[in-house]
């Protein structure tokens, strides 16, 4: 791997099983296995995906619904390990992929905190010394000790993302986060990315909002179909994403 | 990474880990760890006041209550770690989508959070060993061999189980048959004797069983006051490296595709 590159993605393809129906007892998988209905309908979700990323550059990345965005975000934080070809990163990743993925929602606030902090690695004692920091940065201070399966989308979006973003990891992964929270959170949240990004954290950021990728991105990546369909500058990718006669085709 | 590295790393998310288990365990019960205290006791006496009377024709077994008990603890362990380790993986989906984490943490801490449970219950036979003012011998400190064992073999049929329960989830309800059965043919309530005038495949089964091993060592420490025969270690350092590896082994090959089964 390359000195200057935080992410190093080489070849990546994902294969999925799209069975109909999902095959998990055992008195279904003997039925079928008579009956010999175990389909295995292959769907090749990216194919042969490769770029680098620059530490400290922030990338978006663009593409339809369906795409491979948020399966491409997956392999690189490593919950997904791809079909074909590696991935390599350098440093600590503060993934925000699902929302209240990380989370165990009969839990509150506080304890999820704590859970979740765990998970991504951080120390308990710096989870303690910014507790106050994480619940204020979030503006959750009235729901500190409420089970968070009674929260909204907007305020688990909140809690994900400054829990992750509570101190700088080396790679930032966003996928699609900001697009549940309200203008005021997301101007806080974008004002924290710039801020990590100062300091030279790597961004990699999903968004169907086309002004917050150019907003917030220098560099973005088109995917279409689980092909790279372009790769630049973020203004000149979007640009052709949102041109009107490419979509018609 | 070694094992060692990895819970150095996630020491913060292991003690999490165990620390909710055995706070949601604890939370819905007013008696909170007194429970696991008590249960062990009440079911022995009432085993004992029930079964001593049967058994007695087999000959004396110098204080039942503390022969049944030792088993009692041993094979509930058993039990329980692994029906509790088996949906692990199932039920923690939420967090596995997230980041990555090495998965066999959850069915580790699994069997961690109920060796607590085991060590509470330890109080237990104390209580019943002084109350049967039953002869204590330094022997006793060799206990922690079987308990040793048992953890063991217990994390590797965890492995197996979590890593098997996500491509099949019946599985999880046939196991109380299996434990069931498995309980019948560990001589946890009975005395060894009554096997005289079994078939002989009965009898090959229950000493073949990992479980009579470890229940046959704990029994001689600590109730016997003797060191137990070294074939019972031979036999259980067995079982627990086969446990060890095949359920590593199923679980390493598997650990890839719980992300899209879950
Ligand atoms: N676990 C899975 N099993 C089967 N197919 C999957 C799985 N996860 C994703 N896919 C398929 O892979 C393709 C890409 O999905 P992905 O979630 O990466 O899209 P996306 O670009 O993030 O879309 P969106 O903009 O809607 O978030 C989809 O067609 C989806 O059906
Ligand atoms: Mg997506």
């Amino acid at each position: 791997m390359k000195i200057e590159n935080a992410i190093e993605v080489n070849d990546v393809s994902m294969c999925f099983n799209l069975s109909r129906e999902k095959v998990d007892s055992i008195k279904e998988y003997i039925i079928k296995a008579i009956k010999h209905q175990l389909f295995y309908e292959e769907f090749w979700a990216l194919n042969d995906v490769s770029f680098e990323v620059r530490k400290g550059d922030s990338v978006g990345l663009v593409g339809m619904n369906g795409s491979g965005k948020s399966t491409m975000l997956k392999i690189i934080a490593g919950v997904l390990k791809p079909t074909k070809g590696s991935v390599e990163t350098a440093g600590t990743i503060a993934p925000m992929i699902e929302l209240g993925a990380g989370f165990d929602h009969d839990l509150t606030a506080r304890e999820n905190i704590f859970l979740n902090g765990a998970l991504i690695g951080y120390p308990r004692e710096m989870l303690e010394d910014r507790f106050n920091n994480i619940i204020s940065f979030a503006g959750l201070e009235r729901f500190v000790d409420v089970p968070i399966k009674n929260f909204s989308s907007g305020m688990l979006a909140r809690l994900g993302f400054s829990i992750a973003t509570i101190v700088d990891a080396d790679i930032l992964i966003i996928d699609e986060i900001l697009s549940v929270g309200d203008y005021q959170f997301q101007n806080k949240c974008k004002k924290r990315i710039r801020e990590m990004m100062d300091r030279n954290t790597t961004v990699l950021f999903v968004s169907h909002s086309i002004e917050q990728v150019k907003e917030i991105c220098k560099k973005a990546i088109w995917i279409d179909q689980g092909h790279i369909r372009m790769m630049g500058e973020a203004e000149e990718v979007c640009d052709a994403y949102e041109d009107p006669n490419e979509k018609v085709k | 990474m070694s094992l060692l590295s990895v819970f150095v790393k996630y020491r913060n998310l292991i003690s999490q880990l165990v620390a909710r288990d055995i706070k949601t365990k604890y939370r819905r019960s007013i008696l909170g760890l007194l429970w696991t205290v008590l249960n062990p006791l009440l079911m022995m006496t009432v085993l004992s006041i029930v079964f001593s009377y049967f058994f007695s024709r087999y000959g004396n077994i110098d204080n039942f209550p503390v022969y049944l008990l030792c088993g009692q603890v041993i094979f509930n362990f058993f039990n329980e770690s692994t029906s509790i380790a088996m949906g692990s993986i199932v039920h923690s989906g939420e967090l596995i989508k997230k980041v990555y984490v090495p998965k066999y943490l959850f069915p580790i801490t699994k069997v961690m959070s109920c060796s607590v449970n085991l060590l509470a219950s330890m109080i237990a036979l104390v209580i019943v060993m002084a109350v049967t003012r039953a002869r204590v011998t330094p022997t006793v400190l060799l206990a922690v061999l079987p308990l040793f064992y048992v953890l063991m073999f217990s994390t590797g049929v965890s492995l197996f189980l979590s890593a098997v329960a996500v491509s099949f989830r019946d599985l999880m309800h046939l196991y109380s048959v299996i434990t069931t059965a498995w309980m019948y043919l560990t001589p946890v309530i009975y005395p060894m004797e009554i096997l005289d005038k079994a078939p002989e495949w009965v009898k090959l089964i229950v000493n073949l069983n990992p479980m009579t091993a470890f229940i046959k060592i704990f029994r001689c420490v600590v109730l016997e006051g003797v060191t137990a025969p070294a074939i019972l270690h031979v036999q259980s350092i067995f079982w627990c490296a086969v446990a060890l590896a095949i359920g590593s082994l199923v679980f390493r090959k598997a650990q890839d595709n719980f992300i899209l089964k879950i």
